[in-house]
């Protein structure tokens, strides 16, 4: 009895010391978990509900958009007439503060039909000439611009009038709302976006396959050489992972320019006639893109390698495989959560620049990363900027979660 | 042939491959270099004489000398942010304990993973609700949580060799747990801080991308305008300043690879 009392008390004790352990553990993350949600998980969150914020025409016409949402657009009839006025109404306020607001309402139209914002700039001016008499505002609006009298302009402020609208989603996707509602592709010749992805894509994907194809061999003689040799080989990577960005990137433009030292290098030795375009170009991109990359395939490779046992290969070897035999059935697949890890990490790093493309590829090879900058500050196009954010970030999410799944978050971050 | 002459000439090859390597990594970071020195204002060989004027431009002009002193200053001051939280959450991976430690560390290192652009993007809404946007503190914040992960991984790196009895020894011997976190666990942990906190700093020191969508012209910081500067009209100064950088990632690849070395003796000596 006295025993079973006792051991009931020390697993009571082990228990209390282990909830502390945890508790203290949780402590101690607390401050960066807390800082991290604060300033990168909720800011990214923004991003989500920014890609479907739609309050311009809410905001900016409020009394025809409360008018709107009793129309039926399906019966093919204009709305009534208290929409007319509701609008009339909406655009004879002549405070400074409600002209912005009908300002970016029309900014926001403009986006869902072409040449909107003129119209109601137009017609805001008009009505705020002849805002005395009240009434019958249908034929007088109707009179002013033929536009008023289409059904599809009405759709178009009920498409968008909602505070959400999935229009920003739907354009990174090259897809429209059509006035009737239904969902569908836009015409062929103003798809870009979904191009732009592919491109995205593919430059990752070729940028990850030449890292692979150089970071591989490269890794393994840091494994196989002596001490000094690959300490050499490790400070060669190193070097210019720690480089910075822009430095590098200033040097590629010296060296690959036209009259460049490359170019001058390729025409001395004989091996062109006349300099080739070596930048602002695609060949520009891939070249300076694995030269950045390269460190992030070689690191992970690097400490995978290490870490198979140099006999396994000379085993093979006695066991009468030759070279290549031992290489693709014995090291390979024990190399393989390096390629992985590797991989992984240079698509998703490559798939996410920016800067470098901006500055040595051509528009031709601009990827998402380019866009979501150019409609946030260029075009101050926040919805798109976010829809398109988004894009590149559920790619990246995607990936990411794979490579917890294959390879380990530890072996991504590069731990044990 | 035999396989043994076959495989020499592998390994000759492999050699050969590797010190052609070599050369494609470090060269083109030092093309740069001449051309910072050149009397001339292109940026293609033959020089046309030997100058200081770019480093002059670049050392005595006020708007590099400022955003090179906005660099240090937001450098300094999100390394001190991101270095204890860094610290303190790698001592808490390594202590156990945490619930969903994968699902928590993938959260963590994500600020390394997620594209800056989209981190920029997603900060530009959330401080300009705030009213951080175009403010020191503002681009101090963010930069800081783009560098925690950097500490956290090489915190943790340096734990990973270590036996954390040696806190039980000394709470056994009547140390407070913070004592013995500062007095035996943050000595062992130094060369790890310390790589970690270079790491961070060296992290500030060449963002960019957030930095555009955040900073004001204020924070101008060097990188920012080296951007400015080989978008609209680069020349040589750029290259002087890129040259400068050049030698501190120099100084750094060194001092980290001291540091490493610091730790992987202790380590070591632990087994």
């Amino acid at each position: 009895m006295i025993t079973a009392a006792r051991s009931e008390a020390d697993k009571e004790a082990g228990h209390r010391r282990l909830n502390r352990r945890r508790v203290t553990s949780l402590l101690l993350v607390a401050p960066l978990l807390i800082f991290t949600i604060v300033v990168f998980l909720l800011p990214i969150v923004t991003i989500l509900t920014n890609a479907v914020a739609s309050p311009e025409v809410s905001t900016g016409l409020p009394r025809t958009s409360l008018a709107l949402a009793g129309w039926h657009p399906a019966d093919r009839n204009l709305p009534g007439g208290e929409v007319f006025d509701a609008l009339a109404q909406d655009l004879s306020e002549k405070s400074p503060e409600r002209t912005r607001a009908v300002a970016a309402a029309a900014r926001r139209l403009n986006y869902e039909v072409g040449g909107f914002r003129s119209l109601l700039v137009s017609t805001e001016r008009a009505v705020k000439k002849s805002a005395d008499d009240a009434g019958n505002w249908r034929e007088r609006l109707i009179g002013m611009d033929g536009r008023w009298g289409d059904i599809e302009t009405w759709q178009a402020i009920r498409r968008a009038a909602p505070a959400h609208t999935p229009f920003y989603i739907l354009s990174a996707l090259d897809m429209r709302q059509a006035a009737d509602g239904s969902i569908g592709m836009v015409p062929e010749n103003q798809r870009t976006y979904v191009a732009v992805l592919m491109r995205t894509l593919k430059v990752a994907a070729v940028t990850t396959l030449i890292c692979l194809a150089l970071g591989y061999p490269f890794a393994a003689l840091m494994v196989k050489s002596g001490r000094n040799f690959a300490f050499m080989l490790l400070g060669a990577v190193m070097l210019p992972f720690w480089t910075s960005l822009l430095a590098k990137t200033s040097s590629w433009i010296v060296i690959l320019q036209e009259q460049g030292p490359l170019n001058k290098l390729l025409i001395w030795s004989g091996i062109v006639s006349s300099p080739l375009q070596l930048i602002f170009n695609a060949t520009g991109l891939y070249i300076v893109m694995a030269h950045m990359m390269l460190p992030f395939m070689v690191l992970p490779l690097y400490s995978t390698m290490k870490g198979i046992p140099s006999h396994y290969m000379k085993a093979s070897s006695s066991l009468g495989a030759n070279p290549a035999r031992g290489f693709f059935h014995v090291y390979l697949p024990m190399s393989l959560p390096g390629v992985g890890a590797g991989a992984l990490l240079t698509f998703i790093v490559s798939a996410g620049y920016y800067i470098t493309p901006s500055l040595v590829g051509s528009p031709r090879e601009q990827m998402l990363g380019y866009f979501v900058a150019f409609y946030a500050y260029t075009s101050v196009n926040w919805g798109l900027a976010s829809a398109l954010g988004l894009m590149l970030l559920v790619c990246v999410l995607a990936l990411y979660l794979l490579a917890g799944r294959t390879v380990g978050v530890r072996q991504i971050a590069g731990l044990r | 042939m035999s396989y043994r002459f076959l495989a020499r000439i592998g390994s000759m090859a492999h050699v050969v491959f590797g010190v052609l390597m070599m050369l494609v990594l470090i060269l083109p970071l030092l093309a740069a270099v001449p051309i910072s020195f050149s009397a001339g204002s292109f940026l293609s060989y033959p020089l046309p004489g030997f100058s200081m004027q770019w480093y002059e431009k670049v050392f005595l002009d006020g708007p590099w000398l400022s955003a090179l002193w906005n660099s240090l200053l937001i450098g300094l001051l999100s390394t001190l942010i991101a270095t204890p939280l860094g610290t303190l959450a790698a001592y808490a991976f390594a202590r156990g304990h945490l619930p969903f430690p994968t699902t928590l560390l993938g959260l963590l290192i994500a600020p390394m993973i997620v594209p800056p652009v989209i981190t920029g993007l997603g900060l530009y809404f959330a401080f300009s609700r705030l009213g951080l946007t175009s403010t020191l503190a503002g681009v101090v914040v963010a930069h800081a949580v783009l560098a925690t992960p950097f500490v956290l991984i090489t915190v943790s790196a340096t734990l990973q060799g270590f036996d954390l009895k040696l806190m039980q020894a000394a709470a056994s011997l009547g140390a407070s747990p913070a004592r013995a976190f500062l007095n035996v666990l943050v000595p062992i942990m130094a060369p790890g801080i310390l790589s970690g906190a270079l790491f961070a700093f060296a992290t500030s020191f060449d963002e960019v991308v957030v930095t555009l969508f955040i900073a004001g012209p204020v924070q101008r910081t060097l990188p920012l305008k080296m951007f400015e500067g080989i978008r609209d009209n680069i020349d040589p100064s750029i290259l002087a300043m890129a040259t400068f950088l050049m030698c501190i990632a120099v100084l750094t690849l060194i001092s980290a690879s001291l540091l490493m070395r610091t730790n992987s003796n202790r380590t070591n000596k632990n087994d």
